[in-house]
């Protein structure tokens, strides 16, 4: 029987809670890493036991963690304890450094600052794991301030891919309220070459070539908060959504609007449709149906929560426009939460799961693609993410 | 050879997998540096959590104290105490109090 692993990142830990394909009885583990702030787990769809989370803390910066037995275990890899001279490669796991060396970055080392002078680029955490397809060994890291890492060796070390930072846009590129992340990492699964990311505040960008060189792909967003409304850089794209059977197809959540391209970005069209409001951070497509989309409509930039107090998940079957709340199993009174945009996940099963986790702590489950829901865990720490492995 | 003391803050020693307290032997004057050198040979997985990468300056969060003195705007290799090269005292590595 088919069974579910969901992984949490909380701002005190990481839990992983599991079920058999019923998904009723559930089984909770952790904190792992408790008192670290872990900003996102994912598993490795080559090798589903293969988990890398990233761990961060104010006061001790960025770790990296890897299982290899689905989570039962962990290991900062490069950590093992070596003494001599063969201890070169020990300790770099979670050493993020920007290339800016001749040969292979550009000598690029700011960006636009708050009050619009420029900022030297800083790392500061890891905000989203994407592990290859193919290999497990091989995984992107989208970090804060913006960039674009990627470890062969299963994060024992790590290399910018500088053609991102390096884009002559770059100067241009401004940190949003959280910070200046890279917050979305999309692999094409019919092209190799291809790579879908987006970075709050600078927009959405696209590579065919592997991560060598990189453009934006932002017409049609429109941003009425900035000088330019339709500014090729500058939006504050939230998150990013593709079908793998449909990889042209991508589904965006701004930070107002709800978009759609169905040309891998070149353009984009809204599709907020009749959402009560278009401002959110979650996006998600049914693991089926590659036009039934979710959202989380939240109030406001300025008021971080659901509508009336009402937790209500929007589903469009129509690929945006149409939307209908599912709101069976949800508090509909004095629902002050928010979703934060990699809290929403779903799982592979015939009847799709979809899952999504709350600044209140509670992770909530449908096992029918959105009809009905039922919490999992009602007070963990603050959800960051929310990743779903279907596993045989 | 100089055997050192040195207390790391709880989620530190979780990250080593150690107790409140390691012993490092320094082959050379006993700094800040120098131990935070010999800490990151013993304990790899603590390489960045202390001290910057890249730039070596501690991070902003932490403190080190040495015989109830903050030496953390001490100069890395200025010699420290004699009681903490002896291993009389331990070196201190605190996390400020932060967060509310």
């Amino acid at each position: 029987m088919s069974k579910v692993r969901v992984l949490v990142g909380t701002r005190k830990g990481a839990f992983i809670l599991s079920a058999d394909g019923k998904r009723q009885n559930w089984d909770v583990s952790g904190p792992h890493f408790a008192g670290w702030e872990i900003y996102h787990m994912k598993g490795s769809p080559a090798d589903p036991n293969r988990i890398y989370a990233s761990q961060s803390s104010g006061w001790f910066g960025q770790v990296l963690q890897v299982s290899k037995d689905g989570g039962k275990t962990w290991d900062a890899p490069g950590g093992d304890i070596k003494i001599g001279p063969d201890s070169f490669n020990a300790g770099k796991s979670n050493k993020f450094v920007y290339d800016t060396s001749d040969a292979t970055g550009k000598p690029l080392t700011t960006h636009q600052w708050y009050d619009g002078t420029q900022h030297p680029w800083e790392f500061k955490r890891v905000w989203h794991l994407e592990p290859s397809l193919t290999d497990p060994d091989t995984v992107y890291a989208g970090v804060e301030d913006a960039a674009l890492f990627i470890s062969k060796d299963g994060a024992k070390s790590w290399q910018e891919l500088p053609g991102l930072r390096g884009h002559d846009t770059g100067p241009k590129w401004q940190p949003g309220a959280g910070g200046m992340c890279l917050h979305t990492v999309i692999l094409d699964p019919s092209n190799a070459g291809r790579i879908f990311i987006a970075i709050s505040a600078a927009g959405a960008f696209r590579t065919d070539d592997a991560g060598k060189t990189w453009r934006p792909i932002n017409k049609g967003l429109k941003s009425q908060f900035l000088p330019d409304p339709a500014t090729e850089v500058g939006h504050c794209v939230h998150h990013v959504a593709m079908h793998p059977s449909r990889p042209n197809t991508l589904f965006m959540q701004k930070h107002w609007d709800v978009m759609r391209s169905d040309n891998a970005g070149d353009s984009w069209q809204e599709v907020s449709g009749n959402l009560p409001t278009d401002f959110g951070f979650v996006i998600d497509v049914h693991a089926h149906e590659p036009e039934t989309i979710y959202v989380v409509p939240i109030k406001s930039d300025g008021e971080h929560f659901p509508l009336e107090g009402k937790l209500r998940v929007y589903r469009s079957r129509t690929g945006g426009n149409e939307w209908e709340a599912l709101t069976k199993g949800l508090p509909q009174q004095d629902c002050y939460v928010n979703i934060l945009r990699d809290a929403m996940a779903v799982d592979a099963l015939d009847s799709c799961g979809i899952y999504f986790g709350t600044t209140g702590g509670q992770v909530y489950a449908s096992s029918d693609a959105g009809d009905t829901w039922a919490p999992i865990v009602q007070n963990l720490p603050p959800v960051f993410s929310v990743e779903v492995q279907t596993l045989k | 050879m100089t055997q050192v003391r040195v207390v790391l803050p709880q989620h530190l020693r979780t990250l080593a997998h150690v107790g409140a307290e390691v012993q490092l032997e320094l082959d050379r004057e006993v700094t800040q540096r120098s131990i935070l050198d010999a800490l990151e040979m013993s304990y790899p997985m603590l390489c960045g959590t202390i001290r910057d990468h890249v730039t070596q300056e501690r991070r902003p969060f932490l403190r080190f104290f040495a015989c109830a003195e903050d030496w953390s705007h001490e100069r890395p290799d200025a010699p420290l105490p004699r009681a903490i090269a002896s291993g009389e005292e331990p070196f201190l590595i605190v996390g400020a109090i932060a967060g509310g």
